[in-house]
């Protein structure tokens, strides 16, 4: 079917036979070109098909199903929620839908580091779990204006320090594709609640991956946007050069629906960027908002994708150049996710695009670079958590040591106390030069590197991670084991490059462990995220070229075994 | 076997591509800004002053209030935050609960049984530090200068830079270092900075960059303070300064941006001994500073104290702060060593804090020279150590606040939230033209008047003083006894009623009519004086004329009018008038002064003495 799918996208038939597919009874094979929930949602407010309370409600009631496995969410703020969805619906009674806030009635997860007003903000540690922010960060403020409503906050690994969340300080979440497995890190909670359809898309922060690499792990897409695209005001910060918040979706389009909301310069951020902001759906062609439900409609877009525009119909991606980055393959990468890479490398030939391998020699240099910058900001970001002003605080402190090593003691956990330990340590005087200083010149060098390469290349093609999701427990007692998955994305935070993660295949793996699963005897399936990186600023480029693949690439349509349908 | 060799021929390769790693990062510059793509802060950026307004909903906030309610021994501060019917039992509503102290206490033990120590050995030694000759040593003297930056607003945020408000009402997320919060830079910080570099003869570097210093304490919030280490945005200036009338020039190295901490108020007590806790204000935390740093130039607590005091007047005259010492806009740290004369290295360098005026600065410095010097005259000066000692002024001397400065690692690195900052040259000198006149140059200029130095001295001391006379001056009045009015009468009648130069409504049209009218013979002296305190309330400025008519004090200069006021008072005196006649002519000035009185000052006195001569002489 997919070889045939393929010879037709070639010859330019390709959109009478997903026609004719989605009219009759193939749509199963087609249901993965993914369809923009936020559209539907969109068609439902505006046609009053369903209330805003209706469909938070629903969301609501799948978390109350689901989460008990999962584990997303740390707060879940029902009420906040249902308040904010009757204000929509207020709203549409009195006025209409006319000016309705784009995001209007789309219930969302937000990772627990970015400031909500009004709502408990813990960042995944213990210092801060009475903490109420007094404010909403930029991103959530403009998300709440667009109408938006917030189910709760999301699970993390304490302030971001972490690949596979089981450095909350709250509890470990769960893979939505298998309960035995990390859902990655350290936005594991919002790529397992979007995985898990408990909410329709989420907020996470990547600092080193931390929206990619949990995006691959939960088979979702994590859109990392160029530093400074979106304001940093109101993420609790880990390291303040890299951080970056970015939409983590089931589909690209909903990625740009929430990009376009967030994007922009920030007075209260003196790093973000006031380049301008164009309409990231624009390159996008989608058709969801057409008619009819959403299954069929999801097939014509996956046919547009491939015929409508002005370029070659069967060719959408001609002209496009991809970088195949043949460091991050070979030697420490999972075979199938190296297949699963190469096979859409193949896939994007196919669609026009001209795929060289690219070498990248400094590609490792970047992993050591990124943990001395990145612990270096940490170890001053997190001062702040001293017990004196809010957060917890040593119940009984004699005197000033006391109150600031009791307060933080047992406030922030030990991997965050180690990454503390490192950043001093690189930053002490005399070492100064041989660690922070070397590795900003370690910086400059990756990030020359890989911005000539991007502009030979439209984008550069790499895996997220080099294995899929891992068992619980499995790398947790080795810090230095789960450094390394960090190697294929901490290099585009440090040259501060936007990248997108979506999915490129699944992997049957033997389930989870423990004896007596019920799914132990036939296996597991495992998503595959393949990871795009774009030149800055261009994340237009990047949503439309993984739009085209993601519409027209022919993967299975599997939904996760905890996802609550 | 095999797997040996293999391992030796990885770690091999691995110290081979480390050697290749060395070798192409030597000629990289490290990217020391943040942020790849947007370019760094342009200048003038957009002045962020009411952005943020945070204040009251900071003090009604949960996430402040709760942890320190929950806290027990932080009852008392934190149920003032919460809860102002609980506010009578605490000594300091709105405070937020800082550490209690055993540790803080026991730093103070040591600083007291030091300061015990110390005035024992003062006592046998200089129990009074009056200066003595140094021929044979030398002192060297270098001042850190803070400057509250005027400012309408932190340097961060948006809230209010005031002095003297209700503790911890002028907060919001960002100064109290709430997560999340990320700095704004203040333009107005950095147009100030530029002003004062620029009236200091600094060079204003195009592009500096924040770093951060890292230490914990209460009053930091963020557990880091936001200053410029490396690259600061001025350095290299001078400062002239005259000192008992010979003209120095003292250097100054470099000033440089950053925020002020939280002021730590001990409860119980008027300082860290003996209080039972202590509570933080965070309205200061996030007020603009300008650190400015003085080359080692110094010799004496006199040169010390006159570069201050230059220093306060360039800096008032720019309007870069109002430079007032006893609420800490304007803070001094003095680095003092003594060394024998010629030797070309330094002595230990002892720093001084504590001095809230100049004069005390002065004698502070002196003090300390004289224990340096002691102590190495009497072969003990391994007893003059790097520390940090705080003066003392009712007893005098400085004691030790604490030892071993060289060991404390800030572990600065670039402020990443923060790109560095540019300024362009068009706005330095759009800056550098909007500069006022400054006081070396206002001094120059009064002496070319033909004012004496005396004069100068006081006429150009302060803006407000140099600001009415330069007025009166331009409306025609003569230098002469415009300089007399104001260094005289004016400023006297300041001095009696406290009160300031610049607070007072006089306008300097008046001032320049009441002196007309003297010299027109209009008024008498005599009765500008009395009216003074008037016109300095503004009252004349509707017409110092007028007023003065209204109030029937011009002077009386009509021929008959006079003839008559001496008429009377001769009448009234015949036995005088019979002793003059006989020849006693001394009583001249007894009957000038009975006609003043009658008319009750405002007889024309040449007029009057005209006419008295005549009519004491019966003609």
């Amino acid at each position: 079917m997919q070889a045939g799918l393929r010879r037709g996208l070639r010859s330019g038939t390709l959109r009478g036979l997903a026609f004719k597919a989605a009219r009759c009874k193939h749509v199963m094979a087609v249901a993965s070109a993914k369809t923009s929930i936020i559209r539907e949602i969109q068609r439902q407010i505006v046609s009053k098909e369903r209330s805003a309370v209706e469909i938070t409600q629903q969301y609501l009631d799948a978390i109350s199903k689901a989460d008990s496995t999962v584990c997303s969410f740390i707060t879940v703020d029902a009420e906040q929620a249902l308040a904010q969805a009757r204000a929509v619906d207020a709203r549409i009674a009195s006025g209409g839908t006319e000016g309705l806030g784009p995001l209007a009635g789309v219930p969302l997860a937000i990772k627990d580091n970015i400031c909500t007003q009004g709502t408990r903000t813990t960042a995944g540690s213990q210092i801060l779990r009475d903490y109420v922010p007094t404010f909403d960060a930029t991103a959530v403020s403009k998300l709440r204006a667009a109408g938006a409503i917030f189910l709760g906050k999301t699970n993390m690994d304490e302030f971001g320090m972490g690949s596979s969340t089981e450095n909350s300080s709250y509890k470990p979440t769960r893979n939505p594709w298998d309960p035995q497995r990390v859902p990655g890190g350290s936005s594991g909670g919002s790529a397992a609640a979007v995985a898990a359809r408990e909410c329709v898309a989420a907020l996470g922060s990547d600092t080193g991956g931390s929206i990619r690499q949990p995006a691959h792990f939960c088979g979702i897409v994590g859109l990392k946007p160029t530093y400074g695209r979106v304001s940093r005001y109101g993420l609790m910060s880990y390291a303040s050069s890299l951080d970056v918040i970015g939409p983590m979706t089931h589909s690209v389009e909903d990625a740009a629906l929430l990009l376009n909301v967030m994007a922009g310069g920030d007075p209260r951020d003196a790093t973000s960027s006031g380049q301008p902001v164009q309409d990231f759906t624009a390159g996008l062609r989608h058709s969801s908002s057409s008619s009819g439900s959403c299954s069929s409609s999801s097939s014509a877009a996956a046919a547009g994708t491939g015929s409508s525009g002005s370029g070659s119909s069967s060719r959408p991606l001609a002209g496009r150049r991809v970088g195949l980055v043949c460091e991050t393959l070979g030697e420490g990468v999972a075979p199938e996710v190296e297949a699963a890479v190469r096979a859409a490398a193949g896939h994007l030939q196919q669609l026009g695009a001209e795929v060289e391998e690219i070498s990248l020699p400094t590609f490792g240099l970047g992993l050591p670079a990124y943990y001395v910058l990145a612990l270096s900001e940490a170890s001053a970001n997190l001062s702040r958590y001293d017990g004196v002003r809010y957060g917890a605080r040593a119940p009984s402190a004699a005197d000033l040591a006391s109150l600031f090593c009791g307060s933080r003691g047992a406030g922030l956990g030990g991997e965050v106390k180690r990454r503390i330990l490192m950043g001093s340590y690189a930053l002490s005087a005399g070492y100064y030069d041989a660690y922070y200083k070397r590795a900003q010149q370690v910086r400059t060098l990756v990030q020359r590197e890989m911005s000539g390469a991007l502009q030979r290349c439209d984008a550069l093609l790499t895996p997220t991670a080099p294995t899929p999701a891992y068992r619980l427990g499995e790398k947790a007692s080795d810090p230095l084991a789960m450094y390394k998955g960090d190697l294929m994305t901490v290099n585009v935070n440090l040259a501060g490059l936007p990248a997108i993660v979506l999915p490129a295949g699944y992997v049957r793996v033997p389930a989870g462990a423990a004896a007596g699963d019920a799914a132990a005897g036939e296996g597991v399936q495992l998503p595959i995220g393949m990871q795009l990186i774009g030149r800055a600023f261009d994340e237009a480029g990047l949503l439309q070229l993984a739009h085209v693949y993601e519409q027209t690439a022919q993967l299975p349509a599997l939904t996760p075994p905890l996802a609550v349908c | 076997m095999q797997v040996s060799a293999r391992a030796a021929t990885a770690s091999a390769s691995a110290a081979a591509g480390a050697a290749r790693c060395a070798a192409l990062l030597q000629p990289l510059s490290p990217i020391l800004s943040p942020t790849p793509f947007t370019s760094s802060l342009k200048f003038p950026i957009r002045a962020r002053l009411r952005d943020f307004t945070c204040a009251p909903r900071t003090m009604a906030c949960p996430s402040l209030s709760t942890p320190i309610s929950s806290a027990r021994t932080w009852r008392g501060a934190g149920l003032a935050l919460l809860r102002s019917t609980m506010a009578g039992s605490v000594p300091s509503p709105r405070l937020l609960g800082s550490a209690p102290s055993r540790g803080l206490a026991c730093r103070s033990t040591a600083t007291a049984a030091a300061a015990v120590q110390t005035s024992t050995t003062a006592g046998s030694e200089t129990s009074s530090p009056a200066a003595s000759p140094l021929s044979d040593y030398e002192a060297v003297i270098g001042i850190e200068c803070h400057v509250q930056l005027a400012t309408a607003s932190k340097a961060f945020c948006g809230c209010p830079s005031l002095f003297g408000s209700e503790p911890n009402t002028h907060v919001c997320p960002v100064c109290m270092g709430h997560p999340g919060t990320l700095p704004a830079l203040n333009a107005g910080m950095v147009t100030l900075a530029v002003r004062a570099g620029l009236a200091l003869g600094c060079r204003i570097a195009p592009r500096s960059k924040f770093d951060r210093k890292q230490y914990f304490y209460p009053d930091l919030p963020k557990g880091y303070q936001i200053s410029q280490y490396d690259e600061p945005i001025c350095s290299g200036g001078q400062l002239e300064v005259e000192v008992d009338g010979e003209v120095k020039s003292f250097g100054i190295i470099r000033a440089h941006l950053e925020e002020d901490a939280g002021k730590i108020v001990y409860a119980g007590a008027e300082r860290l001994s003996g209080a039972d806790y202590s509570l933080v204000d965070f309205n200061r935390a996030g007020v603009p500073l300008l650190e400015i740093v003085s080359a080692p130039d110094m010799r004496s607590g006199r040169d010390a104290a006159a570069y201050g005091e230059e220093l306060r007047r360039v800096l008032r005259t720019c309007g870069v702060t109002d430079g007032n010492m006893a609420e800490g806009s304007m803070r001094v740290d003095v680095n003092v060593s003594v060394r024998p004369r010629g030797s070309p290295t330094y002595g230990t360098r002892v720093e001084i804090k504590n001095m809230n005026s100049f004069s005390n600065m002065q004698k502070a410095i002196d003090y300390e020279i004289e224990r340096q010097v002691s102590l190495l005259r009497s072969g003990r000066g391994a007893e003059v150590v790097q520390e940090t000692r705080l003066w003392d002024e009712i007893r005098l001397h400085t004691t030790t606040m604490r030892k071993k400065e060289g060991l404390a690692d800030y572990r600065y690195f670039p402020e990443p939230d923060l790109p560095p900052l540019e300024v362009s040259q068009e706005f330095i000198e759009q800056v550098r033209s909007s500069l006022p006149e400054l006081p070396a140059a206002r001094r120059a200029r009064y002496l070319s008047l033909g004012l004496t130095r005396g004069d100068v001295a006081v006429l150009a001391d302060e803006e407000a003083t140099s600001a009415l006379f330069d007025a009166v001056l331009a409306l025609g009045a003569p230098v002469r006894q415009a300089a007399n009015w104001i260094q005289g009468d004016i400023m006297a009648y300041c001095k009696e009623t406290k009160t300031s130069m610049s607070g007072w409504s006089l306008s300097p049209s008046a001032l320049a009519e009441m002196i007309g009218l003297i010299e027109g013979g209009v008024i008498s002296g005599k009765i500008a004086k009395e009216v003074l305190p008037d016109l300095l309330q503004g009252r004349g400025n509707g017409g110092v004329r007028a007023y003065i008519e209204s109030r029937g004090l011009l002077m009386i200069s009509d021929q008959a009018a006079v003839e008559q006021l001496v008429g009377r008072v001769l009448e009234a005196n015949p036995k005088q008038l019979a002793e003059y006649r006989g020849g006693k002519t001394k009583l001249q000035g007894f009957f000038e002064g009975q006609v003043m009185r009658e008319s009750k000052g405002r007889v024309n006195p040449g007029l009057m003495k005209e006419v008295l001569m005549r009519m004491l002489r019966g003609e």
